[in-house]
């Protein structure tokens, strides 16, 4: 089996839940019993500015961070971000960002970061119940129904 | 598969887990990225873990516990342990009797730091065996093995960590560990731990003795490991630059070094004799070329430019290629700012009106020196606010003296900013002097632990605590205050026009909750509440 690794940046500032987003994947890839690796930067990047997380996986991942320009997937959560990290992404990567879903239909903004996790989800060949199981485990119980509700709106949202 | 066995995991918390496994009595620190997380986890899995004020004294409480025969282990950031190097380098001579890990987290590319120091050289300098995990599962594995080098020859060991080793999260299978040995007991060796230069003479020898048999065992230890028969090219590397190497050149000849000092010159000699071409691929300061240069291995270095910030898969391929062209600077993200809410807003906001020479400290506050503030004017070490302050005091004409404000928060007060408190007493500048402690409840930065200034433990329970209008009268300041910045802006101003007008020492307590932490005071405190009135394990 060729060793393909999917490489996925995550994006957004401070705050909007970049670095549970990356949980919440590298969670359910995991589950999916592939190899993953998640890096990002804590500290200032707290405070309100830029933040990033890189997740990989596929057979064997070795470097956890994603190598400039090589990125499959590009999530961002703040549409600010997109020019910032665009560079980041393949020539045949994939851009998921914000505009790409209703803002008024999410029930919850603060879930933006899960519906957009619902858009990449159609993607990857991670079952349905990995994400859910991830979901799950990365967030409090009260706010399961909700986000439940929000990936579902971003895996079955319109985006062409 | 058994899944329980196999874990998704941050260095921080891989390292937490084996400390469990192996039994570890203590660990101690003190907060500080990338290292925060280990005693955070260590405590949650039911470990006994401490913040100390600092990370001598966090060191030093370690040592204790491994001259008693425990396991410990005191983590810290790199800079902490320049505050921890004095016990460290004598730590070396005494050894202990049960096992010392210092867990050094290192910064490359200044994530959250105010330097990139390659902290192998302390190891190095104090002369400790150094352990260098590549992922989340050697960061658990080289945790039990260096707890093991540290029993067996009865020294301190280095953990050497890096940002992305800590933060990153790699899959980690768990195993049976050895859990912990015999209860600590005093043992009286006066000669072995009294270290009057009598006894630390032989007990240098006896230290350079031990490091020669490491050595000799590291030569043949599985902690470094070599693939590949490729022979044109050959890498030599360790940490989290394998990984990088490993996915930049997939299919050439590698030496992984795990155990970083002593340096297996002979093991590595031989590697690089096999190979054409040999490069030393490694992050930072070149502290393996320097070694393998002075032991006249041959090898290529990497160009000077690649000696700034990480490493990463593209700067490897670049190094291979010997591509020292300029690297293209990233787009600019945003800048991080003070929260809104943030009660250090109204002082910076003050201090610049003022135009006072802001002599910084480190924490969350240092973002005062961004616009729209642009009110901090110095910024060096944990505590420097208050003796670089009195020194620009001490030295500035008297205009320019009587402006100057030393700011610094409760947790980096606690840390280090008492002594130069004492100081200011014992050698007041002809101007006086104004401190403000930024008191917002936490040690906010890395993530709101506590320290001694909010009377809670690391597991946020009620304990002993300091009092810092109390301390600054204690010493014989003539004026203190406490104000609340959100409540009572103009009464700040009001207080610290003033102060700067007179010649006294002045301490200003600007008091008020970190907004992202007062919820949970609030909680912690009703929590302290509820146990004074019961008998349970909560209660003082």
């Amino acid at each position: 089996m060729k060793n393909q690794v999917i490489n996925v940046i995550i994006a957004g500032l401070g705050g909007q839940g970049v670095l549970k987003a990356s949980d919440i994947l590298s969670d359910a890839v995991f589950r999916a019993g592939y190899d993953v690796k998640k890096s990002e930067i804590h500290g200032m990047s707290q405070r309100g500015g830029s933040v990033c997380s890189d997740v990989r996986f596929g057979k064997k991942v070795l470097s956890p961070m994603v190598p400039v320009g090589e990125a499959d997937f590009l999530v961002v959560i703040a549409e600010d971000q997109v020019e910032v990290n665009r560079h980041q992404l393949r020539q045949s990567g994939v851009l998921i960002e914000p505009k790409l879903i209703d803002l008024k239909t999410l029930k919850n903004q603060k879930s933006l970061n899960v519906a957009l996790l619902g858009i990449l989800s159609r993607y990857l060949d991670i079952g349905e119940e990995h994400w859910k199981e991830a979901i799950r485990s990365n967030l409090p119980e009260k706010l399961h129904g909700v986000n439940f509700d929000t990936f579902t709106l971003g895996r079955s949202a319109k985006t062409d | 598969m058994n899944q329980t066995d196999r874990k998704l995991l941050s260095g921080n918390e891989a390292i937490a887990l084996a400390m469990c496994g192996c039994g570890v009595g203590l660990g101690t620190g003190y907060p500080g990225t990338p290292s925060t997380e280990i005693l955070e986890n260590f405590g949650e899995l039911g470990g006994k873990a401490q913040w100390s004020p600092n990370e001598k004294v966090a060191f030093e409480v370690a040592l204790g516990a491994a001259y008693a025969g425990a396991r410990a282990v005191v983590t810290m950031k790199h800079v902490g342990l320049n505050v921890a190097a004095d016990p460290l380098f004598t730590a070396a001579y005494t050894g202990v009797s049960g096992a010392l890990l210092i867990v050094s987290a290192d910064d490359p590319g200044m994530a959250s730091s105010q330097n990139e120091q390659d902290n192998r050289h302390y190891a190095v300098a104090a002369g400790i065996p150094m352990l260098e995990p590549s992922d989340s599962q050697e960061a658990y594995d080289f945790t039990v093995a260096a707890i093991e080098i540290s029993e067996r020859w009865r020294i301190p060991v280095m953990l050497r960590l890096t940002t992305r080793i800590c933060h990153s999260k790699t899959i980690v299978r768990l195993r049976e560990l050895p859990g912990p040995k015999e209860s600590p007991t005093f043992v009286r060796d006066i000669q072995g731990r009294v270290m009057i230069p009598a006894y630390a003479r032989p007990a240098h020898h006896r230290l350079r003795d031990k490091l020669a048999e490491i050595n000799a065992w590291n030569e043949s230890s599985t902690l470094n490991q070599r693939f590949g028969e490729e022979s044109t090219l050959g890498i030599i590397t360790s940490g989290i630059s394998y990984v990088h190497a490993k996915e930049a050149a997939p299919t050439v000849s590698m030496l992984k070094l795990g155990m970083t000092y002593p340096l297996p010159l002979d093991f590595i000699r031989s590697f690089a004799a096999c190979v054409d071409r040999c490069v030393v691929i490694e992050e930072g300061d070149p502290y393996l070329v320097d070694s393998l240069r002075a032991a006249g291995i041959g090898f290529e270095g990497k160009s000077n430019i690649f000696r700034f910030g990480e490493l990463n898969v593209g700067r490897v391929r670049k190094i291979l290629k010997g591509d020292d062209t300029p690297e293209p600077v990233p787009p600019r993200g945003k800048p991080p700012q003070l929260c809104m809410g943030c009660p250090h807003r109204t002082v910076f906001e003050i201090l610049h009106k003022l135009d006072c020479i802001v002599s910084g400290d480190i924490g969350c506050y240092t973002l005062g020196v961004l616009p729209p503030f642009e009110a901090m004017d110095t910024c060096v070490c944990m505590g420097a606010s208050i003796g670089v302050g009195l020194g620009l005091r001490h030295s500035l004409p008297f205009e320019q003296a009587r402006r100057v404000v030393s700011v610094i928060g409760d947790s980096t007060f606690v840390h280090s900013g008492i002594t130069g408190l004492v100081e200011m007493v014992y050698n007041p500048p002809e101007t006086g002097h104004v401190v403000m402690i930024l008191d917002n409840g936490t040690t906010a930065m890395t993530g709101l632990q506590e320290h001694p200034g909010t009377g809670r433990t690391l597991g946020h329970r009620q304990t002993g605590k300091v009092i810092y209008e109390d301390l600054a009268k204690a010493l014989g300041i003539q004026n203190v205050h406490v104000i609340d910045p959100s409540r009572d802006a103009e009464g700040l101003k009001t207080t610290l026009t003033d102060a700067l007008q007179r010649k006294e020492l002045t301490v200003i307590i600007t008091r008020r909750p970190c907004i992202l932490a007062a919820k949970k005071i609030i909680q912690y405190e009703k929590e302290a509440m509820h146990c004074e009135s019961c008998s349970c394990e909560h209660a003082v």
